[in-house]
């Protein structure tokens, strides 16, 4: 099956800044394709040039078979765009706004109902409360069922998740796997690392470059070195006492921890012996698997050194 | 965690109406620690964070944040405490350094301690080059660390914050908590609220809020061996059921 989007070298300036360079990838049908980079990486830029409200300087994007730019008028009849910024009507209710984007597209609530019950249920008992009151999950929940209630094919979800806590996170992955059944396509951004391993595929994105592009695990499982946690009483002294110890590569804070790398990706007792006598106490080693944010820190190390420098 | 304990929460209640939004709190902070204040929305974080900043009372019981009692002393709460929300925190139209010298100013700093703290902060930062930037100018990296300095420029027993490091990239985030390590190292007390679990990990207890109460504080170890989960967001999903509505 020819995929939902192939974007060719697409390059986007505002005034002197880049926002997007040579950007490639290709997403398949029925994939949940993930974004995952910081505030001002890119990702909101490139939704915009995929849902046809932007104008690529250079490249070429095909979605569902349409050139983005010529084809725009079929292509927006044909996606689901739900902005970072939540966009819908705060003056009308619950009901009026899903009433109103499915007549907007021509659908109409009844028919398309079944794809959007398992969201729209937990609104409807408010349904006819004014959206710029309903909380913050509730508002995601909405924004959901108005970008999927005429059945889009391709789904662009802009960082759905961003301010939404952890158990309604939880609920609105859920709710994105079920739409597979259902044919629908799926990109999404975030600057949330843990969300990467909800996703078919990510592709991982910094000051508008994609750095990576595989199946989290594999992503995950390419971290090149043997990567050690460390632990000690004082977390403060313990990463200061690492980062001056000469047989050191990296060493980052992780939660309670430090997660270390090494020269010849291994220590020996010396490395006990220092801390030792750095002061710390309780000190443990143990080696760890690398997750995918220790893997994205590699790849920022690797590619982007030149731009780190200049921004700290 | 040993020590004195900064702030101290003794049945905590207060009502809004017939709503409950805080239920019966009772929990302490200690000098130096990393605590983690969490919970669904709408489970009453934002009030018990009000009233400990002292900008509410409480109904009942008794709270007092480094040493003073909210209902009696919430000017002297003020002036030991920081506070920093990623979202409003630094004035986007003010320099670096307009910014350093307002909240100074504010936080009740004399003019001479105030340079020679701008000074010692530009410096620590490596910020000389932006003294005269606009805020707005700024990536957000850079912001944010400038907030934190700022929230802790008077030199607070406690600092406040609010979903820290949301948005920023993991190299930024992690320049971050090194800079939370070492600002508690000091024997600042941190008060990080936040909805993502990940940041939860960095803290030396977390409390987790639902409809109003407690429901579990320990170490995010011992609060994931006593729910058998690998991460702290597994525990929470598990325990803090979000309101109804």
């Amino acid at each position: 099956m020819a995929p939902v989007i192939e974007s060719v070298n697409i390059s986007k300036k505002f005034g002197n800044i880049t926002a997007l360079y040579d950007v490639s990838f290709e997403v398949n049908v029925n994939e949940i394709f993930g974004f995952i980079g910081p505030d001002g990486s890119g990702k909101t830029t490139l939704f915009r040039i995929i849902a046809t409200l932007l104008l690529p300087d250079s490249g070429s994007m095909k979605v569902l078979g349409l050139d983005s730019v010529s084809g725009f008028k079929s292509l927006r009849r044909e996606i689901g765009y739900m902005p970072g910024r939540f966009s819908l009507y705060q003056d009308l209710t619950v009901e009026e706004n899903l009433k109103f984007y499915a007549t907007v597209f021509g659908a109409s609530v009844e028919e398309n109902y079944y794809l959007i019950a398992d969201i729209y249920s937990h609104i409807e008992p408010f349904r006819k409360r004014l959206a710029g009151n309903l909380s913050g999950g509730m508002k995601q929940k909405l924004a959901l069922s108005c970008a999927l209630i005429h059945k889009p094919k391709l789904l662009i979800l802009d960082e759905p998740t961003t301010g939404v806590d952890a158990v309604s996170r939880t609920e609105f992955w859920a709710m994105l796997e079920r739409l597979k059944e259902y044919g629908i396509s799926v990109i999404v951004s975030t600057p949330y690392m843990d969300e990467a391993m909800r996703c078919s595929r990510v592709a991982l994105i910094q000051n508008g470059r994609i750095l990576s592009v595989d199946a989290p695990l594999k992503i995950r499982d390419s971290f090149s070195r043997r990567l050690f946690r460390i632990r000690a009483g004082d977390k403060y002294s313990l990463i200061n006492a690492l980062r001056k110890y000469p047989e050191t590569v990296t060493a980052f804070p992780f939660g309670d921890s430090v997660h270390t790398t090494f020269k010849g990706d291994s220590y020996d007792n010396s490395l006990s012996e220092y801390l030792i006598k750095c002061g710390l106490t309780d000190v443990t080693i143990q080696e760890t698997k690398a997750g995918i944010e220790d893997r994205f820190l590699e790849l920022m190390e690797n590619s982007d050194q030149k731009n780190t420098d200049q921004i700290f | 965690m040993t020590g004195k304990s900064v702030i101290s929460v003794k049945n905590l209640v207060k009502k809004f109406g017939n709503f409950t939004a805080n239920d019966n709190l009772c929990f302490e902070v200690y000098e130096g620690e990393i605590f983690g204040f969490l919970g669904a929305n709408g489970a009453g974080k934002t009030t018990a964070l009000r009233i400990l900043s002292g900008l509410l009372e409480p109904t009942s019981g008794e709270v007092t944040v480094a040493g003073y009692d909210v209902s009696k002393d919430s000017e002297k709460i003020k002036k030991n405490i920081g506070y920093m929300c990623q979202k409003f925190s630094l004035y986007d139209d003010l320099t670096v350094s307009e910014n350093i010298v307002l909240y100074g100013g504010i936080y009740g700093l004399d003019n001479q301690s105030l340079r020679e703290r701008k000074n010692k902060l530009l410096k620590q930062l490596r910020f000389e080059e932006y003294e005269t930037r606009l805020i707005v100018d700024l990536p957000l990296g850079l912001k944010q660390k400038l907030a934190f300095s700022v929230a802790i420029i008077h030199n607070p027993r406690i600092v406040f914050l609010d979903e820290p490091t949301g948005g920023v990239d993991p190299v930024t985030r992690r320049q971050f908590w090194e800079m939370i390590w070492e600002t508690a190292s000091k024997g600042i007390t941190i008060f990080v609220t936040t909805h993502y679990m990940d940041e939860a990990e960095y803290c030396d207890r977390v409390s987790i809020m639902s409809e109003g109460r407690i429901v579990a504080i320990d170490t995010p170890e011992n609060l994931k061996k006593q729910y058998n989960a690998e991460t702290i967001e597994q525990v929470f999903v598990r325990i803090a059921r979000p309101l109804k509505n």
